[in-house]
């Protein structure tokens, strides 16, 4: 059996053989994807899962990384902050570098493919061979675009302009171009060790390895020790629910043991924590992906209470679950929850603990708003919805009008 | 003799516009200017991402009125349009406009949205291509109703009628050049917006097979 083959139990026949149909339109076409790594990161990871499935459909994707030095990768990682709304600053001899160090890899690179897609800030300017070489450019970016810094947009839309198409993953990042902008967001991987389905022996063995009670309600949040997911609130709106509902609550993420904020992060979370023996914080290695998966399934309810977010595909990942979710309005979480039909989104702690109790004391509702949720999941955040989204994009370049028979 | 019934499907590559709106006067300059596709992509988002939910969500622009800004009056004057009435998505353009002006002329509440969740308009390209399925005749076409996608029936049903703006929906069309009146009107009188797309499939099966037996 082929890879792409063992999804058809999980999406069904009919969802692989149309990407076999459309995957056959692209014969022909060799695809080139550029990056700046090859290894780490979330576009490497990506890239890692997609291709194999890709080249299983038939579909000529290939994969090419441009180099850079230290000083470049200082650059493209303030350019990424600047990106964030971090106030940074990148001189005028910064940004040159960073144009000299595309360039010298236009001079190494060979531009094979008919449909070049270039991933994130790294190698935008490879544009600049267009006018000698032609063929047809997307610029994917990755990365959260909703307020940048004015002097990093200015620069990056100089290129960004000269592309056919711009892809982004929510519609927050979205902003006035004259190009083409598709949507295609993320996707989680359902064969993968942190989603994959799990026998109640492992869910139990990781819940005693830790010493959660699974008798009683857990409610769980797996996020970086990072104050932009709040980790704090979380306890504060665990604490207001506690005073009426028994429950126990679950931190449960990773985060470098050398990122300073992130220790601090944890430092004062157990703090805030203190005595109480029913909040469990777990910071847990990279390696820990069967973990999670077991943590999410002993859940009763999952949180996702960020200030800002990405994407945050650990919504998705507790929704596949069939999990009850109360998560912020923030990033692309609204994009994976609509409001009372397949989990709940708030806006305060106040807010978070009301939808806790309410999902504490009516089980019901609570479930099906996890039945729903994963069927939603099923239908547009899998891997398989991903491929085809890159699928529609690499045929749609081609064309101009927006109802397209194959 | 009408031609076999080739089944298609469909599936969309989401743009975004690059617009947005705060309040509703920015959602009404929207609704104006933005392309006939986003209409389309905006009141029936629901009814592909959500087909396993009934009673459906309402469309994108009633539920932003109610989440974002909390107008719920005017939020279910939104939910309540009857989409199955249009057959042109111009006409449902000036639905909704209509709405957003008669409100404002009353109530001059242009109640601004908080920062982070305001409307941002999109649109689809709709990919539409050939399944390897055919039907000669009511037998067949009921044998591969049962196996089709929900994205060929929603493209039959949906997009065939509003988005191509084909009048009716495809299977009407076909059985009613095939002699089959009776069921093609009974299949077009349905409100399939009311309906999650397997109550769909399975309501337009029973009406067919009915029509088989006798």
């Amino acid at each position: 059996m082929s890879l792409i083959e063992e999804y058809i139990p999980i999406t069904g026949k009919d969802t692989i053989e149309d990407l076999y149909l459309l995957a056959e339109r692209l014969k022909g076409k060799v695809i080139q994807n550029i990056n700046s790594t090859a290894v780490g990161g979330g576009v490497a990871e990506i890239l890692s899962r997609m291709l194999p499935l890709l080249k299983d459909l038939g579909v000529n994707a290939r994969w090419d990384v441009i180099k850079g030095n230290e000083k470049f990768f200082n650059i493209t990682k303030k350019m990424h902050n600047a990106l964030h709304g971090v106030n940074v600053e990148i001189t005028n001899d910064e940004f040159q570098f960073f144009l000299e160090v595309n360039r010298r890899n236009l001079q190494d690179l060979d531009l094979y493919g008919d449909i070049l897609f270039i991933h994130d800030p790294q190698p935008i300017a490879l544009i600049e061979k267009r006018p000698e070489i032609g063929r047809k450019w997307i610029w994917r970016c990755h990365i959260d675009f909703t307020k940048p810094k004015k002097e990093v947009w200015d620069f990056l839309y100089t290129y960004i302009q000269k592309y056919d198409y711009t892809v982004f993953s929510a519609p927050a990042f979205s902003r006035p171009l004259p190009i083409r902008q598709a949507l295609i967001s993320p996707s989680i991987d359902p064969l993968s060790d942190k989603n994959r389905e799990l026998t109640q022996e492992i869910i139990i063995e990781v819940c005693e390895r830790y010493q959660i009670d699974m008798k009683r309600p857990i409610i769980t949040q797996v996020s970086r020790f990072d104050y932009l997911k709040d980790p704090l609130g979380v306890i504060k709106a665990y604490k207001t629910v506690k005073n009426h509902v028994d429950c126990q609550l679950v931190l449960a993420g990773g985060g470098a043991t050398d990122d300073p904020e992130a220790m601090q992060v944890l430092e004062e979370v157990t703090h805030e924590a203190g005595n109480d023996p029913d909040i469990f914080i777990l910071f847990l290695p990279p390696s820990s992906d069967l973990e999670i998966n077991a943590l999410q399934r002993a859940s009763t309810i999952v949180l996702q209470k960020s200030l800002k977010e990405g994407f945050g595909l650990t919504v998705s990942e507790a929704l596949w679950k069939a999990k009850p979710v109360i998560a912020s309005a923030v990033g692309g979480i609204p994009l994976q929850i609509a409001h009372k039909y397949s989990g709940i989104l708030t806006h305060s702690i106040e807010g978070t603990a009301y939808w806790i109790k309410q999902l504490l004391n009516e089980p019901d509702y609570a479930r099906k708003l996890g039945q729903n949720g994963r069927e939603h999941i099923k239908n547009n955040y899998l891997i398989t919805r991903h491929i085809r989204d890159y699928i529609l994009l690499f045929l749609s370049v081609d064309q101009n009008e927006d109802i397209i028979y194959l | 003799m009408a031609d076999a019934f080739k089944f298609k499907t469909r599936h969309h590559l989401i743009e975004l516009l690059g617009r947005k709106a705060n309040n509703l006067r920015e959602l009404l300059y929207g609704i104006k200017e933005v392309p006939a596709s986003s209409i389309y992509y905006h009141t029936h988002k629901f009814l592909q991402q959500h087909h396993y939910l009934s009673p459906e969500p309402p469309n994108d622009f009633a539920f932003w009125i109610n989440n974002a800004l909390t107008l719920d009056e005017l939020s279910e004057r939104f939910a309540s349009i009857d989409t199955i009435q249009f057959n042109k998505i111009n006409d449902l353009r000036e639905a909704f406009m209509k709405i957003i002006k008669n409100y404002l002329k009353v109530s001059k509440n242009n109640m601004h949205c908080q920062e982070g969740e305001e409307f941002h308009f999109m649109s689809c390209r709709t990919f539409i291509f050939p399944t390897p399925y055919s039907a000669d005749n009511l037998t067949e076409f009921i044998e591969i109703l049962n196996k089709i996608s929900i994205h060929s029936l929603y493209f039959h049903v949906f997009e065939a009628r509003l988005r191509l703006e084909r009048g009716e929906n495809d299977f009407s069309n076909w059985l009613e050049a095939k002699g089959y009146e009776a069921l093609a009107q009974e299949i077009a009188k349905l409100d399939p917006y009311t309906m999650t797309l397997e109550g769909l499939r399975k309501k337009i099966i029973q009406m067919a097979v009915k029509h088989v037996s006798h």
